[in-house]
């Protein structure tokens, strides 16, 4: 097998690990600590890919649309916070199931009537739009970048909830919620605080995604499923588990995607391999949901209950 | 006391919908209204619309309403519509169908009410072949032809090893088993990739593979907002400038101005196959592109031609039998002769009904205003017709 598309495989697939990162980092906080299962972090994501483009499009400045998108978001996750999901936190998982999806489709049809249907497309600046070559391997210089604000925000988490007086909070709600509420902590604030970090994360996402896609109704509606098989994976409540779990599944998803039919072709027709591999790879990620869920119920990383 | 209200208003409406049938002519149209697929239905709507501007709202005499049903991009919701169309607005004539598999659910509840169907986009085999039913007509093509184009212009390009990307569903396939029958070069590698609700945008993977393999083209089919991801993802990987690219339905009116908004120049005198272009020669066409630029301000996409050409072809069928629709074998007899001007010229109808067409080559320009659009190559196909036609027992 040629290592040069080994390696550029392994990048590819750390970079998908990196945006599934992004978005599930929020969503494995909410999830682990509110214990609220939040399906309109999906919008958050869409909402993150249209405030940054629509500026980026005014402006002609991407970086600007970046830095849109995540105030964008902030605001409208406070708003949300403060009105419907501060309600929600009590409820069980059905009502919020119902809340949020109904969140949803006011945001998909919002979108919609501001924007229409036609989603919205950026150019890249000219430094971001070419190639760079390391050592024999080339790649979009763009993929490089997203790996590497991906990186970074990873890093800032892993201090913020490691490091910090928030950050051990944070740890303790995904403990023992009530615990840390009976010891006089502002659950409210600290959820609110989450919540929004979590949504402005997942328009982090939504932005860097949409010069590679575009900025479309319901594209969060087609990631959140293996955002949340991250979650599942990772452990609910651990931003490390996310990290860990979802690099994996970009290299998973990405090297089932690459090789699978290569090596079907060894073992069966090749007419058979042409079938059987896209629809396996299809199904890789939810076949090493299951194997890990059977050995590890609870997640790779399940934060520790008292 | 409810009950006795709800049914006097359904008898009255009733009355009011079968008075209306009498003295105007009512076309249902059913296409996607929301979700993303909204795009195209909106391109299909605006069509339909100046196609009535064009007509000053009258066919054979008579007013017409053409009454839009949102088929949400599934087939159940679909039928429903179909179904509504049928039942309570009892409409004369119905169109529209962007996707083979909405075409498919909605196709049986219109054959079982004996009201002619006519396909606006999509072309499934099926239907082209052992289900053909003469209340069926099709103003665009069979979802095989357009592929099996592509391999033929590959071969006169002489292009010897190709690599072939499709999603993973049933026109995919066909697409792929188009150009698979005319391509005489080699295929060294093909993907297919996951479709549907959760369908995959981010190629990097597979353009990984394509770049590795060192075929002398690539050749796609992702319709939607697949279709710019993927292009704008050919273009950053720098294969632009080693591996030409040939389309199919993804670079379109629709996909071209969001292209050129994220400046992908690497697109530009990329090839595809088409029945149709928007600068062709012909009355019907220039009337058509030049009203559509002049109301909507873009050049229309080939949905819109196919559903300008379904409103005239309903048109034709309505003058000849001045407005009366009460046969709807008199109807499909004047629909079969396909006597109006469309917008691609001259074309008559198969025994499956559907087109026997002509396929161009075409390429993406700038026009003289610096707009992105297609423009004819050459001819590849002359009076084409589907190879279903012979299964197709009618």
């Amino acid at each position: 097998m040629d290592i040069v598309l080994l390696i550029t495989q392994a990048v590819n697939g750390l970079q998908l690990g990196v945006l599934l990162f992004l978005l599930s980092a929020g969503l494995t906080l909410t999830f682990g600590i509110m214990d609220l299962i939040n399906l309109a972090h999906a919008s958050f994501y869409m909402l993150g890919a249209f405030f940054g483009a629509t500026v980026a499009i005014y402006t002609g400045s991407f970086t600007l649309g970046f830095f849109a998108a995540i105030i964008g978001v902030l605001i409208v996750a406070w708003v949300i916070e403060k009105g419907i999901i501060s309600q929600l936190y009590t409820r069980d998982h059905l009502d919020q199931l119902l809340a949020t999806f109904g969140l949803i489709l006011i945001a998909d049809t919002l979108v919609h009537m501001i924007w229409g249907p036609a989603g919205l497309a950026i150019a890249l600046p000219p430094l971001l739009q070419g190639q760079v070559a390391l050592g024999g391997v080339t790649l979009p210089s763009y993929r490089i970048l997203i790996i590497g604000v991906g990186l970074l925000v990873a890093l800032g988490l892993y201090w913020l909830v490691n490091h910090t007086r928030t950050g051990m909070l944070i740890r303790a709600g995904a403990s023992n919620r009530r615990m840390l509420g009976n010891l006089g902590v502002d659950v409210g604030s600290l959820f609110a605080a989450v919540f929004c970090m979590g949504a402005a994360l997942a328009g982090v996402a939504g932005i860097l995604i949409t010069p590679i896609t575009e900025a479309s109704i319901g594209m969060g509606n087609d990631i959140i499923i293996t955002a949340f098989v991250v979650v599942i994976i990772g452990g609910i409540g651990s931003i490390k588990g996310a990290f860990v779990a979802a690099i994996i599944i970009g290299m998973i998803d990405t090297f089932g995607r690459a090789f699978l039919d290569q090596i079907f072709m060894m073992i069966m027709p090749a007419e058979t391999a042409e079938t059987a591999a896209p629809a396996v790879s299809a199904m890789l990620i939810y076949l090493l949901m299951a194997i890990i869920l059977s050995l590890r119920p609870a997640g790779l990383f399940p934060p520790k209950l008292r | 006391m409810k009950k006795l209200a709800v049914a006097l208003l359904a008898s009255a409406s009733l009355c009011t919908t079968a008075m209306a049938a009498d003295d105007a002519i009512q076309v249902g149209f059913v296409t996607t209204l929301t979700t993303g697929g909204a795009v195209i239905g909106n391109d299909m709507r605006d069509a339909v619309n100046l196609a009535l501007d064009h007509m000053d709202n009258t066919m054979g005499g008579k007013p017409v309403t053409v009454l839009f049903e949102d088929d949400g991009f599934k087939p159940a919701t679909g039928k429903q519509a179909t179904d509504k169309l049928i039942k309570e607005d009892n409409v004369d004539i119905i169109a529209g169908y962007i996707w083979s598999h909405v075409l498919m659910a909605s196709y049986r509840s219109a054959l079982k009410a004996d009201k002619v169907i006519i396909s606006a986009n999509a072309g499934p085999s099926a239907i082209a072949g052992k289900l053909c039913d003469p209340n069926f007509f099709s103003t665009s093509w069979q979802n095989d032809q357009t592929p099996m184009a592509l391999g033929e212009l590959l071969n006169a390009r002489d292009v010897k090893s190709l690599y072939l990307m499709a999603p993973n569903y049933a026109a995919g396939k066909d697409m792929v088993a188009g150009v698979e029958r005319t391509f005489k070069g080699e295929i060294i590698g093909k993907d297919l990739t996951k479709w549907g609700a959760d369908a995959q945008l981010d190629f990097s993977a597979e353009l990984a593979k394509a770049k590795a393999s060192g075929a002398e083209g690539l050749a796609v089919f992702y319709p939607g907002k697949a279709g710019g991801a993927f292009i704008k993802q050919y273009q950053q990987a720098g294969l632009a400038d080693t591996m030409p690219l040939y389309t199919m339905f993804t670079v379109d009116a629709l996909s071209l101005p969001k292209l050129q908004e994220a400046n992908m120049t690497g697109i530009l005198g990329s090839e595809m196959s088409m029945f149709w272009s928007p600068e062709m020669d012909n009355p019907a066409n220039q009337k058509f592109v030049a009203g559509f630029r002049e109301k909507y301000g873009r050049y229309p996409s080939f949905y819109a031609a196919q559903s300008y050409d379904a409103m005239n072809l309903i048109k034709s069928a309505a003058d000849a039998l001045d407005g009366d629709f009460s046969s709807t074998s008199a109807v499909r007899y004047e629909l079969a002769k396909a006597n109006f001007d469309s917008i691609r010229g001259d074309f008559e109808f198969g025994n499956n009904h559907m087109p026997i067409q002509n396929f161009y080559a075409r390429k993406v320009v700038e026009d003289a205003d610096g707009n992105w659009t297609t423009e004819i190559t050459k001819t590849v196909f002359e009076k084409h017709q589907d190879t279903y036609a012979a299964s197709c027992s009618m």
